[in-house]
């Protein structure tokens, strides 16, 4: 009464089927990764050392290390991030707690998504145009950071938003019933309970932002220059453009060929750390989260 | 004084040809209501009917929804909340309101029963531990919760059981001094135990506040009220005494109403 029918037996064979299939195209997602990184690791892992962090290239970037690229990151995205954090943060809270739904948002939201969908190198010929010659910074560390910043903008908000609409909405109204303003209700309530979610989008976009090349290449960032920036006024290298040079632009000798391959185990590093710090962070403060 | 000015003086809430529009659809028609001071007034009706639109009229919690559009006059406390020179951050504070979900912020115990307070405590001023030390247990031993919690005064509100959640959100209203506590189906969420604790504490809270109460449940408008206010499509129907309504309402919906027929 209860034997598997022919019926049975030929469906429960597609279905074992179609379950491998999609197994297997799962596996092949990480199969990438995985060669990369093996590959880095493999190659790159070598070339690392305190001298290779810490000192300057030299021999025409034949030898040496990527200190001036790696601080010159650090400056970029730093000088990035003091652009578009306070930005990003006030225009979300804005269209988040203060902002009805109407026309004028409706347009804001419309450009923001516009915005995140320009190509980089785009973001890069604004940049030059807007920050290099209308305002006159010149390609320096301050043009190349707020082209990157115009560029994570929209991430910032986009996150931002999200984690302040995580925060219930009977937050806001139990506050509102005892007479707190807007104000009062997002400084007590709404920020501590999304602050969270608003520094992981912020991580996260610091490990992007490091990796760009292009809104860097014509703005600010210079392929060789052994010596640090002083200032925002300055020019420097860049991880992600040193990269690019080795790899293409610099006809390296036998013994050097494994630089690039440091230079990006370097830069992949960074970013999984950063994304590391992010992740331990949200699960940190989920810990703390009171409901 | 004449008689209609100290009539007046006893009431809490005083409204006349309120009429309320959601976009353009009407949800209050022309409601004349004297809801009297210091008794438990219950708004009872079937879904749709007007009653929660009133109470969130009361307070003009309505308005945050932008497309809200009230005319005609509420007079709380004799003075009308719908005038321009009202400052909201005045009408909310003297007139609390309690939802059908417990709503305690991401707060400990402690810090929830003194939100209220710290948001109306002028800038600058300095409050003692000891002084809110002493609010914090005043009012929770008004809302008949200070044993149950007093040890854990630092533990999050949101670990507290459901009723003890919703007498919190009560507890929390009070130190401001409110005179008008709206309720909109307090006990909506709750077990019939937890309802019955939190009936009882409204029991115990008449007198020192005047209390109105939206209800589905007939039952809870009957025991747990002085005076009944039926409303249908927007408009009041009957408003008397709770035991009048019940046992001899004067309308036919009502008493169709009230017997279960429709609902």
């Amino acid at each position: 009464m209860f034997a598997a029918t022919e019926l049975n037996n030929g469906n429960r064979r597609t279905q074992t089927l179609i379950k491998v299939l999609l197994l297997t195209m799962t596996l092949l997602l990480i199969v990438p990764v995985l060669i990369i990184l093996t590959m880095l690791i493999v190659k790159g892992g070598p070339v690392l050392s305190f001298e290779f962090l810490f000192s300057d290239p030299k021999d025409e970037m034949t030898a040496g290390g990527i200190f001036p690229a790696l601080m010159g990151t650090v400056w970029l995205v730093s000088v990035a991030l003091l652009a578009s954090v306070p930005l990003g943060v006030a225009a979300a809270i804005y269209l988040s707690e203060y902002a009805g739904d109407n026309w004028f948002t409706r347009t804001i939201n419309l450009a923001i998504i516009n915005l995140a969908g320009v190509p980089s190198i785009v973001h890069a010929l604004f940049g030059v145009g807007a920050f290099v010659l209308f305002f006159k910074f010149g390609t320096s560390i301050l043009a190349a950071s707020l082209t990157l910043a115009v560029m994570t903008l929209p991430v910032v908000i986009v996150a931002t938003r999200e984690s302040l609409q995580a925060v219930p909405q009977a937050f806001r109204e139990a506050c509102w019933n005892m007479g707190a303003t807007r104000w009062q209700t997002i400084r007590r309530v709404v920020l501590p309970n999304s602050i969270s979610g608003i520094l992981t989008g912020v991580i996260l976009e610091v490990s992007r932002t490091a990796g760009e090349t292009a809104p860097i290449m014509f703005t600010g960032a210079v392929i060789f220059m052994p010596f640090l920036p002083e200032g925002v006024g300055d020019q420097t290298m860049a991880m992600s453009l040193h990269l690019y040079a080795m790899a293409t632009q610099v006809p390296l000798p036998e013994h050097a060929t494994n630089l690039p391959y440091g230079v990006a185990l370097v830069l992949i590093g960074m970013v999984l750390a950063m994304n590391a710090v992010s992740i331990g962070f949200r699960v940190w403060l989920r810990g703390k989260k009171k409901w | 004084m004449d008689n209609a000015t100290s009539l007046q003086a006893d009431l809490a809430v005083r409204t006349r040809d309120l009429n309320l529009w959601y976009g353009t659809f009407q949800a209050l028609f022309d409601v004349d209501l004297d809801i009297k001071q210091g008794i438990i007034t219950s708004l009872i009706g079937p879904s749709g009917c007007g009653k929660s639109t009133f109470l969130r009229a009361i307070n003009r919690i309505n308005e945050r929804l932008g497309y809200v559009r009230t005319t005609g006059t509420i007079d709380v406390c004799g003075h009308n909340i719908l005038d321009e020179s009202v400052e909201l951050v005045q009408v909310r504070k003297q007139i609390g309101m309690v939802f059908q979900r417990p709503n305690p912020l991401p707060l400990s115990i402690r810090d929830n029963v003194l939100c209220g307070h710290r948001l109306h405590t002028p800038k600058g001023e300095r409050v003692s531990r000891e002084d809110h030390d002493d609010i914090v247990e005043e009012v929770l031993k008004q809302v008949l919760l200070w044993d149950a919690v007093k040890d854990i005064l630092k533990r999050p509100a949101i670990s507290l059981s459901l009723e003890q959640q919703q007498k919190l959100c009560i507890a929390r209203l009070l130190p401001v001094k409110p005179t008008l506590l709206l309720m909109d189906e307090p006990c909506s969420a709750l077990d019939p135990a937890a309802t019955a604790a939190v009936e009882e504490l409204i029991w115990e809270l008449k007198g020192k506040f005047t209390i109105v109460i939206v209800t589905h449940n007939m039952a809870q408008a009957r025991r747990a009220s002085d005076e009944c206010i039926f409303m249908l499509m927007g408009k009041v129907v009957e408003h008397g005494p709770t035991d009048q309504t019940f046992v001899t309402p004067q309308h036919k919906e009502t008493a169709d109403y009230i017997e279960g027929r429709y609902g």
